[in-house]
């Protein structure tokens, strides 16, 4: 499976947060399995992520000083190549599974932009909201498109059989999880014009104006033109 | 995978369904509608378009005259080379057995044949053997997995079931065109995915298809998503440069 791809993902506020939660307990996890050393750690936890959160070496290294620190991980002498390695201790053990068992928090948001700059949207002068609203459904749907490209080659990979079966099935896991994740703020604009539409319709019958929400663009002319007869 | 990327729409290839100038006024006077205003879409072989947009926007109206089912108040709609809004009755009953395959919410299954017998009524029409159009529809069913539905009636089975009974029909045959309304609906998540799954092959291996969906997951696997309001396409994606980087490296694969 090439890798180098996805590094084109998008990196999303959302996954930089993400990854800060999780780094810890990500280089903790694969700990479990053995000692390693840092940029074995890097690689490692990029193929179970199918890269969509890069890591770089230091990032790893400053974690990993973090988790000796707390007694979570401890110096475990050298490979014969001479790396340092890193070996996971029984409260970085307790705390590895405690994070398996904890569901994760989501009851304080990470700041969207995309919901204040529709809240910001909403009776902003000069601002055509449903114009908004289509331009980030058009994105959204188009990294939808995307990751959906890549879930099929994912499948694909998993089928025909391959050595990295575990790194493919993790990453098709994360691909998944931001077509989701995409998915609902796709359908949270669907919701939200359908409302706006219900509202200004309602708002219209009670000053008496006739208020239907400006198309983005307008319909060609010819669509309001007379009935043509059907050609026979 | 490379074989679908190599399927992308050439220009040399000419579109399968043209809409050009489209138009539907359902009704007249103070209760006229216009359900579509001005459509113009190509859809080349290989592509899957997907149709999306709020109810009442037309997508249904757009497919039933995308397929010959209803005629258009103007504009053409060309079918490999066929104009079948001037088409003579014969031809376009052949076109719409041969060249295209429809799915639609409410299955159409006809109650009095079995499964198989449903998917193998579009072939047998076409002047195929009973025997061969027997096999062909056995064969459309397994792809689906449901071989060991094949005798059983609409009536005993689930509306999910019947739902892939009524594709399997729609894609048995060498069909050009595949159209779709909502072929998602009565479907849970997973089955969903299977039949997009199959959609996506199908335009994989030559055909054009289009799929009108409320769903963002599996309009996500179109070439190409068509956004219609009012009758009126006001925005569509297209394929990103995400594409040459996964052209360029599907031959690892
Ligand atoms: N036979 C008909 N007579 C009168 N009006 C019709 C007829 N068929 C459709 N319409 C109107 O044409 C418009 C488009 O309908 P259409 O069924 O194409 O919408 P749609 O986008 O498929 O909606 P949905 O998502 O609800 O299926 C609607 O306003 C509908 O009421
Ligand atoms: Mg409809």
């Amino acid at each position: 499976m090439p890798r180098s791809l996805q590094r084109w993902l998008p990196r999303t506020a959302y996954s930089v947060y993400i990854l800060s939660m999780s780094i810890r307990h990500g280089l903790l996890a694969l700990l479990e399995h053995g000692p390693r050393y840092g940029s074995q750690l890097r690689s490692e936890f990029e193929s179970r992520t199918g890269a969509t959160w890069p890591l770089n070496v230091g990032q790893v290294y400053t974690t990993l000083n973090r988790l000796e620190r707390d007694g979570m991980v401890a110096q475990s002498g050298e490979d014969e190549a001479g790396h340092a390695l890193y070996a996971i201790t029984d409260t970085g053990r307790s705390e590895l599974r405690s994070w398996f068992e904890t569901p994760v928090d989501r009851s304080s948001p990470p700041r969207d932009e995309l919901a204040i700059k529709l809240a910001m949207a909403v009776g902003a002068p000069g601002v055509d909201i449903r114009a908004v609203i289509q331009s980030q459904r058009h994105h959204t749907v188009n990294a939808m498109q995307d990751y959906t490209r890549l879930k099929a080659q994912a499948l694909a990979a998993i089928e025909s059989g391959g050595s990295q079966e575990r790194d493919d099935v993790a990453w098709l896991l994360v691909l998944e999880q931001l077509i989701f994740q995409t998915e609902a703020e796709a359908r949270w604009l669907d919701h939200c014009e359908v409302r706006l539409i219900r509202l200004a319709a309602a708002a219209g019958r009670e000053t008496g104006t006739a208020a239907p929400p400006a198309p983005v663009t307008q319909a060609p002319a010819a669509a309001a033109g007379p009935r043509r007869p059907r050609p026979d | 995978m490379s074989e679908r990327l190599s399927q992308q729409p050439q220009s040399s290839q000419p579109p399968v369904l043209q809409l050009q100038q489209l138009t539907r006024v359902h009704g007249s006077g103070a209760t006229e509608v216009h359900a579509l205003r001005g459509i113009n879409l190509d859809v080349f072989p290989g592509e899957l378009v997907a149709v999306m947009g709020p109810s009442g926007s037309g997508k249904s109206t757009l497919l039933t005259i995308a397929g010959g089912l209803d005629v258009p108040t103007s504009g053409r709609v060309i079918v490999e080379n066929t104009d079948i809004t001037t088409a003579d009755r014969k031809t376009l009953a052949a076109l719409r057995r041969r060249s295209i395959g429809y799915v639609f919410q409410d299955y159409n299954l006809i109650p009095a044949l079995t499964a198989a017998e449903n998917v193998a009524l579009p072939r047998e029409l076409d002047g195929v053997s009973a025997r061969k159009a027997r096999g062909e529809a056995v064969a459309a069913l397994q792809e689906m997995e449901l071989g060991h539905l094949a005798d059983r009636f609409p009536d005993e089975m689930s509306g999910g079931q019947q739902q892939r009974v009524a594709i399997a029909r729609a894609l048995v045959g060498d069909r050009r065109l595949v159209l779709a309304d909502e072929p998602t609906g009565a479907l849970d998540s997973e089955t969903g995915e299977s039949v997009l799954a199959l959609l996506r092959s199908r335009c994989d291996a030559g055909a054009a298809g289009i799929l009108v969906t409320h769903e963002p997951r599996f309009a996500a696997w179109a070439d190409r998503v068509v956004f219609l309001r009012d009758g009126a396409v006001v925005d569509q994606t297209v394929r990103s440069q995400a594409d040459s980087l996964l052209s360029g490296q599907a031959a690892e694969l």
